[in-house]
């Protein structure tokens, strides 16, 4: 079982939903699962599958209105976060846990000196002074591998370069020393090569100052690089959840497998077909009954149409939420390439 | 997290495999770019009431005058500088004229005035402006330098300068507004018709080898048609502010003529005996323009992409 | 698919250099001195990160720059000389697939004319006729029937990019030019597009220039692959041969960078590491564009250009070590 002792934030049953004019859009559809101190987890998935959203909800960033809580609980070391006031939320922001966001380009204020953007995260603290804070600037600029932080402490983000924008997104995350930083897509807009460094940079600060990542992503080569634990989200719900290692090796969930499958690496072999997903991923303003990946599954069955899918316990931290583990369900071979295409019409 | 009360029988779990039809399906109904802007600015309801006040103010203008017992230059001594009273709704002015009346007359020379000098400053301005944007080079340096200059200049002064060279009238009122109006037009398409030549769609016309003038036409003009009305809609407040500060100072249209502008100015001068006579014009040049801009607002908002699906 | 290399190549690119100036003796050189050739019926990858010049130069190859020096011959003639009549032809033969699949359509237009109106104006078919040819070719890129009459906004990014597939190809184009086609879409969906552009061309005997910056991907589609930094070619060979013996330090570089969908694997790898940001192409130095980063960077590297020389059979590289 998950060792409750260690759990510093814990999601139970979230739900969140934006008002539009259409209707409802249901993002986030219950959503449960816990991060541990020291321990990077990984939630993987695709565009509108609700990963993003999901952190969002987590240090309340989503504009509320149009989105709201439909339900669940978020506890960070205990205290429920859905219900806290916006002035309660900014004394965790940041200094109990921190967020990079995706693109450097537009997250940073071009108007703003680098160093006072860091600086921004103790704004409003007591207890500190001026001359501690840019103390503490400096050491993470520092720490995050920018050279002559002076220099660039006194400089615009549009003398910086992607990579070097980057690093700044780290060095806010980090400067107050939170518990938990979640890393929304930090590496996508950047170059492979750049990306690299970063992801390096990320690993090697983890180890050493012991802070919990819950790393966001839509490539899996990031979640096997980095990722101790790994979520699988598909439809605005958990299709997946175990350590890197079995999801990798002992995939359960026919989504993972098609993620997996449809990648070309260095090793696949030209003549060899990838095996895409075929189709799109669900419109969430009005959700499929039953299972969300129904639609795109070679496995899918009648009840898989029907009802959504339980939860499947496969080992201490491996759990699956399919059909397929029903008893009543037929032994398949889920990461077979050569697939029967059964099209459903 | 499960209903366990339902059973589950055996024949469910016989393999289908995927769906054709359910995995590319589009749930949202579909909307044209038209529909979807009007749902906006329903929406805004601002904008909707300033349009129904606007819509209002067009029907009386034509309407009342037409309906009502008394002409717009009849003039009754006995009744002078009358309050709001039931036989002159918004009373009368110093020679006996009912107000209602000459509000409604004069609204048709004001709007009449503001629509057709904002749509001549629009028509000008984006067709110069689109030519700028697409093509920039000489003809793009020297039509900002003429706009600088223009700019430089006080407008009045220009309009003064028009007016004393062509003589009062409608005529030379909206020459002298057209003068120095296109610019600001000019500079909106300008920037937006260079910023839609950039985008990736143009660039697949081009490579399909469509002719630029079938690029002006189907690309970027459609592009920009909202941009192009919500302008027009913010010229009219400006116009027919103009006018009526023109014919305030005389220089504008002459009595018996009427416009709110002319109407204000015979308002001033009884401003201590009869301020109705300077109220009643003044709120509606007041509530019109205020009314246009909101709608502009509106539609600006309305028209814009990036603001789909956040309501 | 045997490429006979001894057959005239479709396009071929001598010396094409696009500068840009950007200030006062400012020059950006996007792309300095390329030449390749492309032959019928292959996939060329062009990779490289960003700056390196290689959307410049698929751009160029469509004529939507004008390069500052330098020639493209498509079927031997220069392609910015050309006749009214060989420009037409050009335009039905040579076609583009974007990157960015939410500015690649006109968003006040339906799908039906955006895919059509290419076949109407190449005269592919009649006007009767457009509707059930585009309804066919949707279709064929995986989309519905009732997709028709839906505008841009309301497809999801993938759908959006096979709409502008099915555009490139309304005309039966020769040569597409696919310019990032996947970087902006889902892993899954990479794949669907990725296997749709290699069953057309085996379908439909197209040439590709495939442009992207994930070299996994580039291996997988392409036959040849040229490497870019910086607006220059350091190496290009055949794609298996390049990733099983990558020379240029720059290629090693790419090809150890790219994080690995494998645990046990990542935990193995041993990554060659560089140093720094990727340099600005403004006003580049007389010498290696790659020097001041290169691992194994010696004097020469920092005096003179390296020159593309033929190391083993058709197998490229432009550097000083290697001679």
């Amino acid at each position: 079982m998950e060792d409750a002792k260690n759990n510093i934030l814990e999601l139970s049953h979230v739900e969140f939903s934006f008002r539009t004019y259409g209707g409802t859009v249901k993002s986030v559809r219950d959503v449960s699962f816990n991060v541990r101190e020291g321990e990077v987890l990984g939630i993987v998935g695709e565009s509108g599958c609700g990963k993003s959203v999901t952190a969002q909800c987590i240090l309340r960033l989503n504009p509320e209105p149009p989105g709201f809580f439909e339900g669940g609980s978020i506890k960070y070391r205990g205290e429920e976060i859905t219900t806290k006031k916006d002035k309660e939320m900014r004394k965790i922001r940041g200094i109990e846990i921190g967020f990079i966001f995706q693109d450097p380009m537009t997250s940073l204020n071009p108007t703003m000196k680098v160093g006072r953007q860091i600086e921004e995260v103790f704004v409003g603290r007591e207890n500190i002074s001026r001359k501690e804070v840019k103390q503490k600037t400096l050491e993470i600029l520092q720490l995050v591998g920018i050279n002559e932080p002076e220099r660039r402490y006194n400089q615009y983000p549009h003398e910086l370069s992607g990579g070097m924008k980057q690093r700044v997104m780290i060095a806010i995350a980090l400067v107050g020393r939170p518990s938990i930083i979640i890393a929304d897509e930090p590496t996508t807009s950047l170059d492979v090569t750049i990306e690299a460094q970063i992801l390096d940079l990320l690993k090697e600060l983890q180890q050493k100052t012991h802070t919990s990542i819950i790393m966001i992503t839509h490539d899996l080569g990031v979640i096997a690089k980095m990722c101790d634990r790994v979520i699988v989200m598909y439809g605005g719900k958990i299709m997946e959840k175990g350590t890197a290692e079995e999801i990798f090796y002992e995939t359960a969930h026919p989504y993972t497998a098609g993620l997996i499958k449809s990648i070309a690496t260095l090793d696949t072999d030209k003549n060899q077909a990838l095996v895409p997903i075929e189709g799109t991923p669900p419109d969430l303003f009005s959700p499929p009954h039953g299972c969300p990946f129904a639609a795109r599954c070679d496995f899918a069955m009648q009840v898989c149409y029907d009802d959504l899918p339980e939860e499947y316990r496969l080992s201490d931290e491996h759990v699956t939420t399919c059909w397929l583990q029903h008893e009543y369900a037929p032994k398949v071979a889920i990461m077979m390439r050569e697939t029967e295409e059964a099209a459903y019409e | 997290m499960s209903e366990t009360t339902k059973t589950i029988s055996r024949d469910q779990f016989k393999i289908l495999g995927k769906s054709v039809e359910k995995m590319e399906s589009i749930a949202r109904p579909s909307l044209t770019f038209w529909k979807e802007a009007w749902r906006r600015i329903r929406l805004n309801r601002v904008a909707y009431f300033s349009l129904i006040l606007l819509v209002a103010y067009v029907l009386l203008a034509i309407i009342a005058p037409l309906v009502s017992p008394y002409k717009f230059d009849q003039q009754d001594a006995s009744a002078m500088r009358e309050g709001f009273s039931a036989a002159h709704w918004l009373g009368t002015d110093n020679l006996g004229r009912d107000l209602w009346v000459r509000v409604w007359m004069g609204a048709r020379v004001s709007l009449a005035i503001g629509f057709i000098a904002a749509i001549i400053n629009t028509v000008i301005g984006t067709i110069l402006g689109g030519f700028c944007g697409f093509y920039g080079g000489k003809l793009d340096m020297l039509v900002m330098r003429i706009i600088d200059v223009i700019y430089g200049i006080p407008s009045l002064i220009v309009c003064i300068l028009v007016m004393v060279v062509l003589g009062p009238g409608i005529q030379s009122l909206i020459v002298a507004m057209v003068v120095v109006g296109w610019t600001g037009t000019c500079r909106f398409t300008r920037g937006e018709v260079y910023r839609i030549k950039e985008q990736d769609f143009v660039a697949a016309a081009r490579v399909m080898g469509e002719p630029t003038f079938k690029i002006i036409m189907r690309e970027i003009i459609p592009n920009i048609m909202g941009l192009l009305i919500t302008n027009l809609t913010m010229a009219i407040p400006g116009a027919i502010f103009q006018e009526a500060f023109l014919s305030y100072i005389g220089l504008g249209i002459a009595p018996p003529n009427a416009s709110w502008g002319v109407l204000a100015k015979e308002g001033a001068k009884m401003l201590q005996v009869a301020p109705h006579m300077l109220f009643v014009p003044a709120f509606f040049i007041c509530t019109t323009v205020l009314a246009l801009n909101q709608l502009g607002n509106g539609m600006r908002d309305a028209f814009d992409p990036r603001l789909r699906g956040t309501e | 698919m045997s490429k006979d290399r001894n057959q005239e190549p479709l396009f071929r690119v001598e010396n094409l250099s696009q500068y840009f100036n950007v200030g006062r003796k400012q020059v950006l050189k996007a792309v300095d001195q390329m030449s390749f050739n492309v032959y019928k019926g292959e996939t060329l990858g062009l990779v490289g990160e960003s700056g390196c010049g290689k959307s410049t130069t698929g751009r160029c190859l469509v004529k939507l720059n004008q390069p500052t020096s330098g020639q493209v011959y498509y079927r031997d003639k220069d392609i910015f000389k050309q006749t009214r009549e060989e420009e037409k032809n050009f335009r039905k033969n040579v076609q583009m697939i974007f990157q960015n699949p939410h500015s690649s359509l006109n968003p006040r237009m339906t799908v039906k004319d955006i895919v059509g109106s290419g076949m109407k104006r190449h005269g592919v078919c009649t006007e009767q006729d457009v509707d059930a040819k585009v309804e066919a070719l949707l279709k064929r890129v995986g989309l519905n029937r009732d997709h028709i009459s839906r505008f841009p906004h309301e497809f999801s990014g993938g759908q959006k990019q096979r709409i502008g597939i099915a555009r490139a190809l309304s005309v039966n184009p020769e040569f597409i030019v696919c310019d990032e086609p996947i970087s902006a879409l889902d892993v899954s969906i990479q794949a669907q597009v990725l296997n749709m552009l290699k069953e057309l061309q085996d379908e439909l005997g197209l040439t590709y220039l495939f442009i992207a910056h994930d070299l996994s991907v580039v291996k997988y589609i392409s036959d040849r692959v040229i490497v870019m930094y910086l607006g220059t070619i350091v190496e290009y060979s055949d794609a298996e041969e390049l990733y099983r013996n990558p020379l240029h330090p720059y290629t090693q570089v790419l090809l150890s960078s790219i994080p690995v969908a494998d645990p046990k694997a990542v935990k193995e790898k041993q990554r060659i590491m560089v140093k720094g940001e990727i340099p600005s192409p403004i006003n580049p130095p007389d010498c290696c564009r790659f020097a001041e980063r290169c691992p194994y960077t010696t004097d020469i590297c920092r005096k003179e250009i390296p020159t593309l020389r033929e190391v083993s059979s058709c197998h490229f590289v432009a550097c000083h070590r290697i001679s």
